[in-house]
């Protein structure tokens, strides 16, 4: 269970997928093999939430620190914990060449298509059409599919999925799964589908209705 | 190189060696597990050198990449390190400040070459402000500025150990003249250091939740007060500076790097024609040997300082500012960025200055 109390916003996608981490963990009894890392933006909240090793990095940087972590205890089991502009927008560079050089890492990547920390800004994750602060005028753009632009960079073994925060069951199975792809030497992504009602400005119907509506634009599933 | 490299591998006493091939040596015998880095000019051949000795490395997708990873494998526990240069330098300093924050243990060694932006790919002094201010908030760590050889090896090593026992980030500053030279590498001319072991900061037997991050400022401001503390304590013990000739002196001549080692062979020159003329040289350019410095003062009525670099002013920026206030100096200066200096400038500008 969890640690600390949740500082993430009422509504949070985050400690949903927190939570379904940790409960993995303890069923393959890895809790204290696993080291967590934070990118920077909401994921940094939760540098004490789980009872395993957490620590913050910077923004678009915990990919490769955790290559560097992982390189170096080679037993540990690394998550590198990273919103959809960490990992798309800044911290892109990095992770395709993780991804490309089979590092075996798991990347968790929150999709909620705005970038929630600094108040809702286009994510390469946000939808064409969609307003937010720095796209006024609605976002004119086609959002930015990560799994699978990654799916033409990384090695077999690898694993690429993704799911939602209120599909709970196949959540637990994708994690696992991703851990299973790092014991065996492999690089891992699972990007889970999020909710940012604080951002989105939507109310507890809405933001499940908005949720699930993101499931016809970026496919659930194993890549 | 892979022969030269072989070589290395060898305890020999006395080897040709070029600054590459030293810092790899210096790397190796400080027990440095893994590099990460980013192929730039002049530090290549460090990245090429100790790929071809079957360490752990990685040349990864850019700077940014190798300083994170480096902060990754020191928090697991590895004595890792970079080198780069100039704009990799720049790139550097993103992972260099995490570093500063959380005390980590993250060696790099700088090569400088010309700036701005790409510049020339050899020789300046012009990374110092980076290297020694490149980070964001007021962060803290080790600066090291060899002027030779011997002292490029004892200074890489140093730079670990100081790193590893007082937990602070730390810069090897030299340049592309001092790594691409070929030297006598004596090694029964080094003095003998023993290594300081790392060990896991994240542990495996225990949980740390580890903030880089603060919500309340007054978190913050406790955090880097208590950094400041921790610094300044050390700071007197681990300051390293050479007072050369500096007896009776009316000339006082500031200098770091290689321009410390031609300012040294002025100095010689001058004292032979009676020029009453001292050389102080800053080995560690932070923490800086402010009392060493303020002491030549003290015991010599100095008429003017000369500080001589191959940039516009950063040495001397660093030299006015940690000169205690009291002490009434005439300053002038050389400055040429981005260019060698020679013996002969330095001794025809004393000589002009003394008339």
């Amino acid at each position: 269970m969890a640690e600390n109390l949740a500082k993430f916003c009422a509504g949070c996608g985050y400690p949903i997928t927190l939570m379904m981490l940790n409960k993995t963990l303890e069923k393959l009894d890895l809790q204290k093999r696993a080291v967590l890392g934070l990118d920077i933006g909401c994921a940094l909240l939760a540098w004490n939430f789980l009872p395993i090793n957490t620590f913050q990095t910077h923004h678009g940087r915990v990919a490769p620190t955790m290559m560097g972590f992982k390189r170096a205890r080679n037993n540990s089991i690394c998550f590198a914990l990273v919103g959809d502009g960490g990992a798309y927008a800044i911290g892109l560079q990095s992770l395709i060449h993780a991804a490309k050089r089979d590092e075996p890492i798991t990347v968790i990547v929150a999709n909620n298509t705005v970038y929630g920390m600094t108040g809702g800004q286009t994510a390469p994750t946000t939808l064409c059409g969609q307003v937010t602060p720095t796209s006024p005028k609605g976002n004119i753009e086609e959002p930015f599919h990560g799994p699978e632009m990654l799916k033409g960079v990384i090695k077999d073994g690898a694993f690429l999925a993704r799911t939602a925060v209120n599909e709970p069951k196949q959540l637990q199975e994708f994690l696992q799964k991703a851990i299973e792809t790092q014991q065996a030497g492999h690089f891992s992504l699972v990007e889970v589908l999020s909710f940012c009602p604080t951002n989105w400005k939507t109310n507890g119907v809405d933001t499940i209705n908005k949720l699930n509506g993101l499931k016809d634009i970026f496919e659930l599933g194993i890549l | 190189m892979e022969g030269s490299l072989k070589i290395i591998m060898l305890e020999k006493e006395k080897q040709f060696l070029t600054g590459h091939e030293i810092v790899i040596k210096a790397c190796l015998d400080a027990e440095a597990d893994v590099m990460y880095g980013y192929p730039i000019t002049p530090t290549c051949e460090i990245l090429s050198g100790w790929s071809n000795i079957g360490k752990q490395y990685l040349q990864t997708e850019d700077e940014i990449a190798a300083g994170f990873a480096v902060c990754g494998a020191v928090l697991a526990g590895k004595k890792a390190f970079t080198a780069s240069a100039g704009p990799g330098h720049i790139l550097l300093q993103d992972a260099f400040s995490m570093a500063e924050a959380m005390r980590l243990p993250f060696v790099m060694v700088i090569g400088q070459r010309g700036g701005p932006s790409s510049g020339t790919v050899i020789y300046s002094q012009q990374e110092v402000t980076l290297a020694c201010y490149g980070g964001n908030g007021e962060g803290y760590r080790l600066v090291y500025s060899p002027s030779n050889a011997k002292e490029l090896y004892e200074l890489t090593r140093q730079a670990f150990n100081d790193a590893w026992h007082y937990r602070f980030p730390a810069v090897l500053l030299t340049d592309g003249y001092l790594l691409k030279t070929k030297s006598v590498f004596n090694l029964a001319e080094i003095t003998k250091m023993v290594n300081i072991p790392a060990h896991a900061l994240v542990p495996e037997d225990k949980v740390v939740h580890w903030p880089n991050i603060y919500t309340l400022e007054e978190e913050l401001n406790e955090e880097i007060n208590e950094t400041k503390k921790d610094f300044s304590a050390i700071s007197e013990e681990i300051s390293k500076a050479e007072s050369y000739k500096t007896d009776g002196i009316e000339y006082l001549v500031i200098a770091h790097g290689i321009v410390g080692a031609v300012a040294k062979m002025a100095v010689d020159e001058l004292r032979e024609k009676n020029i009453k003329v001292g050389l102080f040289r800053p080995i560690t350019l932070r923490p800086f040997s402010k009392k060493q410095l303020d002491d030549l003062f003290v015991k010599n009525n100095i008429k003017n300082v000369v500080v001589v670099e191959s940039s516009f002013g950063q040495l001397a920026r660093i030299v006015r500012d940690e000169l205690a206030p009291e002490i009434d100096a005439t300053f002038t200066y050389i400055q040429k960025p981005g260019l060698g200096i020679e013996v002969e400038e330095i001794v025809e500008f004393m000589k002009k200055l003394k008339i």
